[in-house]
């Protein structure tokens, strides 16, 4: 079993402009895991999936993808990884099973059942014309032309983008299947957190072109706490939290959203002396709002939001 | 009877501690006993659709608390329930859960009785720990 990781990047960094697009990413994917990559809209996802597959040049920084530079990936390389991009681009004259009879020539390890398997699976007729395809269809033949192959590594850029319930649970499904087979690697982007917590083992959290958090799913949700504090009339002043995300204030309660350290947050919450102080445990997409939203502190006391006479 | 387990993402609950927690809710009211098999791992991850390592490490936690055993070639089973906390450490888990269930409870305008009856009601439904290891009081 080989023990280095599929995707290692250093330094990784890119430049459009004077503007960072990618800041000193540094990640390692080990072998034989989901990963999700998890960010914002314009934090840097897609251009580092580009980067890692050599489409786009780093400015500084390198990496590698199945142990070899990605400045230097050979067609041979590229066989084993699956690339789908988020534009799913298909040939419109194209019938779907002649999209697949096309596709084969240029792989070497081509599984036909897996393709016939992964279009059925979509409810996709083999004879249908692309350009006459809805918008999941051709997300569920892009998959199947991306899995068919069977690549080690699969990267798949917003795969779930625009499809509905029934075609995304269809392709968290192909995904789950292909972690029969353990030394398969997948590193898909995302904005589903649904999605995200039933497959990834693994997830990293982009914020404005710099890396937050990398890290087993489970540790993530539980690296963000959130007390509520009851009071018996309005509540204090917050004094200052270390790892403060969030606060918000309401008639009699103080909700506080940080992340954990040594246990100095909570100290310093007792001191206020609430009647009643809970933990209340953050559901994934909550703590990953509240690590990548707005943060600060709120007030939503009704008295003091009324207009004044 | 196999256990119908049911996932919800978006829960504060991590899907490993959802399953963990509905394997141990179904021993203590029954519907699981001793010798009772569990899906594989695989074939839970591919009926809940989530990742087969989620599932393996519900399983593990659960083999580390001794609720549940592999055997070789045969797969999992429930076993014997060994207490792995000390009666202290149990007090300690308990106490945050009896306090809020009180808290609520005031905070609703239930009075004392009203809790005792509920509670005592609740608790008489279930039904007696199975495998005989009651500690000795």
């Amino acid at each position: 079993m080989n023990e280095a990781p599929v995707i290692q990047a250093r330094g990784l960094t890119k430049y459009f402009g004077g503007k960072p697009a990618v800041y000193e990413l540094d990640l390692e994917v080990p072998r034989g895991c989901v990963f999700a990559f998890l960010g914002r809209n314009g934090s840097g996802k897609t251009t580092t999936m580009r980067m890692l597959m050599g489409l786009v040049q780093a400015t500084r920084g390198g990496g590698t993808i199945l142990g070899c530079d990605i400045q230097a990936l050979t067609p041979a390389i590229r066989a084993r990884i699956g690339y789908l991009t988020e534009e799913h681009q298909l040939y419109g004259w194209m019938k779907v099973k002649e999209c697949g009879e096309f596709q084969t020539k240029f792989f070497p390890r081509w599984n036909d059942r897996i393709f016939r398997g992964v279009v059925g699976h979509f409810g996709l007729d083999p004879a249908a014309r692309v350009k006459d395809l809805s918008r999941g269809e051709r997300a569920g033949l892009c998959l199947a032309l991306t899995l068919a192959p069977e690549p080690e590594l699969l990267m798949l850029d917003d795969p779930g983008l625009g499809l509905d319930p029934v075609a995304r649970r269809a392709l968290v499904e192909s995904m789950i299947f292909l972690t029969r087979k353990s030394d398969r690697t997948i590193f898909f982007s995302s904005h589903n957190l649904s999605d995200v917590e039933r497959v990834a083992d693994y997830i990293a959290v982009f914020d404005r072109s710099i890396l937050r958090a990398c890290c087993p799913l489970p540790a993530f949700q539980e690296s963000v706490a959130q007390f509520r504090l009851r009071f018996p009339a309005t509540p204090p002043a917050l004094p200052k939290i270390p790892g403060l995300l969030q606060s918000i204030r309401t008639e009699n309660e103080l909700r506080v959203t940080f992340i954990p350290g040594d246990g100095e947050a909570e100290r310093i919450l007792r001191t206020l002396a609430p009647l009643q102080m809970e933990a209340m445990p953050l559901g994934l997409e909550d703590a990953f709002i509240s690590y990548l939203g707005e943060r600060g502190e709120k007030t939503f006391i009704l008295s003091e939001m009324e207009a004044k006479p | 009877m196999p256990v119908a387990f049911n996932i919800n993402t978006g829960s504060n609950t991590p899907i490993y501690k959802q399953i963990t927690d509905q394997v141990r809710l179904a021993v203590t009211t029954g519907k699981l006993t001793i010798g009772d098999p569990l899906p594989s791992v695989r074939a839970l991850a591919e009926e809940l659709v989530v990742n087969p390592n989620t599932v393996a490490r519900a399983y593990s936690e659960l083999m580390r608390e001794g609720l549940l055993e592999s055997r070789a070639g045969k797969g999992v089973f429930i076993t014997h329930k060994r207490n792995i906390y000390s009666r202290a450490e149990g007090w300690r888990r308990l106490e945050p859960l009896l306090h809020a269930l009180i808290g609520e409870a005031m905070i609703l305008d239930f009075t004392r009785e009203e809790l005792r009856e509920a509670f005592e009601e609740k608790l008489s439904k279930w039904k007696n720990s199975k495998g005989g290891n009651q500690s000795d009081e």
